[in-house]
């Protein structure tokens, strides 16, 4: 099917595009941007006057929830999220019920997706197995499955040699490690950030050191071993400076952040808002200055949602037994333009860390438009605003910090290989 | 963001926290305090009749039989109907969720909870989900607030010191996993103390526990020096060795209150303590018998200030 996208505001990071251009898309792909190809017939036109086209986002943090925890969130509704947020591409880390530690688990979980036709589901599979931090997983196996990159997720690895094993393991066949830094023992019961709210409200604390300490600790592996190193959900200052240091250093090194995390601090627990319990914690006000000025020099390269949905029930408890997370695929551009606004920063920069950046990290070549390209393509109105009320989420996970927040921008198409998958 | 323990107009609907409690109101509840210990003290009949009528359920997801009985016998001087509860042993080893529990509760027609709970933040839960017409007063969450034990010591110090303008207050002990101190500290501000101490080794004190508006002292001579007021923290068992201490004897060599350590306070100083004591371990029996310790008429006073506060939210006009 030929689908002519016009009047749009193309912005495409990846080509350094930002201007009104129109998209032509032939057999599932992009064909022209500009100008129609030769002999180019419009099966379907879309209208984006006013709108603005750009490549599908990419996530980097989405838990489905598949398979385990169903009664949190099922593959169709946080699919269907994902795309009313413009969300195309995906990475699921490998925290589910088992883990992503089997090739049939990864392979029934791509076949699952696949037949749900709606975004392309990208596992990052167990570092180890059970995520115990104990015994390697088959990573070629898990590698031939699907996964692009292999994780504990949340769970502990507090054995350091098994860390470097894993390391070298990886490095080996050139698969990249995700790290969430944390050390285990300092961050023991904690829910909260080690500062002025965690001493007011009672909280057991998880200081910065917990991260930085691990993050020191995943450097200096990755500089002995040669792997390929993200680190996942950076959440302090401190920590986007060592990896400022280690990337001027010529580490082969990428982070990334939550949305979360670049709006809100420990400040907006308030009263023992459950919602704001979140993994990492929410940090302080220099925290968050200092992730987003990590943001603007390009220390950190990608922006995720984190959507971690959870039920309600686990989360109408008191505060440090409620269960951590938050939903978030269709809050991500949102956010993203949100921020973007608050510090000025050009669009075309902006959406590069929820395209390009985030793909390159996942080394895939997506997040563009580039004439030949898959046409994965969010279309949304940069004016309209709207309210956020979670009961008006498709995600199966409906709390949120943002809860009755204003945002402005609103998917308006989402196209996943050429085809229309989400519009309002 | 509202005070979730004020209604509407300003009014106590619940009491969760001495953060955030305006001074009036603080006040009221220590000038309500002083008239029901006139009840207590001099009566041939130790009731009067504010709360006939009401309920009162004492909720206690942590077993604590002092402050229960407190609760109790202060809601019963009112004339309610107290019903006591132990959750911990019942309810929630069943599996029913604590939110099922306070709905059950609801439905039995409480009029007021008070609550005591394991974790930071249950008491301001369990207030955001009650019907509007109960009241909850929190007996202590987590690490966070007890703040009818920081009233009740509010309360002592001005019996015996009348004033706060000119005082200075050290806090000794556990701080970082006291409820207690919290409370104390707030309370103590909002009537505007101007020298708030604790006094503890790195190990006991929370991360920027100055931001909460208290002066940091390690050595115990220091922080005495010129005291007015000595609040004592119980050490909990479970923190006499390991990571945080070496040894029960090792910390009241360095931080139990003795009468050497004593000299160090102004020669009019109170000492209090929110019990149960440790003797020899935080404080030095001498000490706790001794002319400076008002730690027995606080237990008098704390069944006066649970009063004052349960008529208050009652909305009872003395």
């Amino acid at each position: 099917m030929n689908i002519h996208i016009k009047n749009g505001r193309l912005i495409d990071p990846k080509n350094n595009i930002d201007a009104r251009q129109d998209v032509y898309i032939v057999d599932r792909r992009v064909a022209s941007v500009g100008k129609a190809p030769p002999g180019f017939a419009a099966d379907q036109t879309i209208d984006a006057s006013g709108l603005i086209v750009m490549p599908g986002l990419m996530d980097v943090a989405a838990r489905l929830r598949e398979p385990g925890y169903e009664y949190k969130a099922t593959l169709e509704s946080e699919m269907t999220a994902a795309v009313a947020g413009g969300v195309t591409s995906l990475a699921c880390p490998p925290d589910t019920d088992p883990p992503l530690d089997e090739p049939g688990l990864v392979e029934m979980l791509k076949y699952r997706a696949r037949s749900l036709n709606q975004a392309r589901v990208f596992p990052v599979g167990a570092l180890t197995y059970g995520l115990k931090g104990a015994e390697l997983t088959e990573m070629n196996e898990l590698t031939e499955a699907g996964c692009k990159a292999f994780s504990q997720a949340d769970a502990p690895l507090t054995d350091t040699r098994v860390l470097l094993r894993a390391m070298q393991y990886a490095a080996t066949f050139g698969y990249r490690v995700w790290l969430r830094p944390q050390d285990s023992f300092l961050a023991k019961n904690g829910v909260a950030h080690d500062g002025e709210v965690a001493a007011r409200l009672g909280l057991p604390p998880v200081p910065v050191i917990a991260e930085t300490i691990a993050l020191a600790t995943a450097l200096q592996l990755a500089r002995e071993t040669g792997v390929i190193l993200h680190i996942c959900r950076v959440s302090s200052t401190a920590a986007v400076d060592m990896i400022r240091a280690a990337k001027l250093e010529g580490l082969k090194v990428t982070c990334d952040v939550s949305m979360n995390h670049v709006h809100l601090t420990e400040m907006d627990i308030g009263y023992f808002d459950a919602n704001c319990h979140l993994v990492p914690p929410l940090r302080g006000l220099r925290d968050k200055a200092g992730l987003r000025a990590g943001l603007l020099d390009g220390t950190i390269d990608a922006v995720c949602s984190n959507h971690s949905p959870v039920d309600d029930d686990a989360k109408q408890l008191p505060f440090a037994e409620a269960e951590a997370g938050a939903t978030g695929l269709e809050l991500l551009l949102p956010l993203v333009l949100k921020w973007a606004e608050q510090e000025c920063v050009p669009l075309l920069d902006a959406l590069a860390h929820v395209t390009i950046k985030p793909a390159q990290l996942l080394g895939q070549k997506m997040g563009h438009l580039t004439v030949g390209a898959h046409a994965d393509i969010c279309i949304f109105d940069p004016k309209a605003s709207w309210k956020i009320e979670p009961a008006a989420l498709r995600s199966q996970g409906k709390n949120t910090p943002f809860n009755g927040y204003e945002m402005q921008g609103r998917v308006r198409y989402t196209l996943l290989d050429g085809q229309i998958v989400f519009q309002q | 963001m509202n005070n979730p323990q004020l209604n509407k107009n300003g009014e106590l609907q619940h009491l969760l926290s001495t953060e955030g409690l305006p001074v009036d109101i603080v006040r009221d509840i220590l000038d309500k305090a002083a008239t029901f210990v006139d009840v207590s003290d001099g009566r041939e009949i130790k009731k009067v009749p504010l709360l006939h009528g009401k309920s009162v359920f004492n909720v206690f997801f942590e077993n604590s039989t002092r402050t229960r009985t407190t609760f109790e016998i202060a809601a019963k001087r009112l004339s309610a109907d107290v019903v006591n509860l132990n959750i911990g042993s019942s309810s929630t080893s069943k599996g029913e969720t604590l939110l099922d529990t306070v709905d059950n509760l609801c439905a039995m027609h409480a009029d007021m909870f008070v609550v005591r709970h394991a974790q930071s933040g249950a008491s301001h839960f369990i207030a955001r989900h009650v019907a509007p017409n109960v009241h909850v007063i929190n007996a202590g969450d987590g690490r966070h607030a007890h703040p009818t034990q920081a009233l009740l010591d509010m309360y002592t110090i001005r019996h015996y010191k009348k004033e706060f303008h000119n005082l200075r207050v050290a806090i000794v002990g556990d701080v970082l996993h006291s409820r207690v101190a919290r409370s104390q500290i707030h309370a103590l501000t909002t009537l505007g103390v101007p020298e708030v101490r604790v006094i503890a080794p790195k190990t006991l004190l929370p991360t920027m526990v100055e931001n909460l508006g208290v002066r940091v002292y390690h050595d115990m001579n220091e922080g005495l020096r010129d005291a007015d007021v000595i609040l004592m923290l119980r050490l909990q068992n479970e923190r006499m060795q390991g990571a945080a201490l070496p040894s029960a004897q090792e910390y009241f060599k360095y931080y139990g209150l003795t009468e050497e350590k004593l000299a160090h306070a102004r020669p009019d100083a109170i000492v209090m303590h929110p019990g149960p004591m440790n003797r020899g371990v935080e404080i030095d029996s001498g000490v706790a018998d001794g002319k400076h310790s008002v730690i027995l008429p606080q237990v008098t006073f704390g069944i006066a200030v649970r009063m004052a506060v349960m008529s208050i939210l009652a909305g009872v006009k003395v």
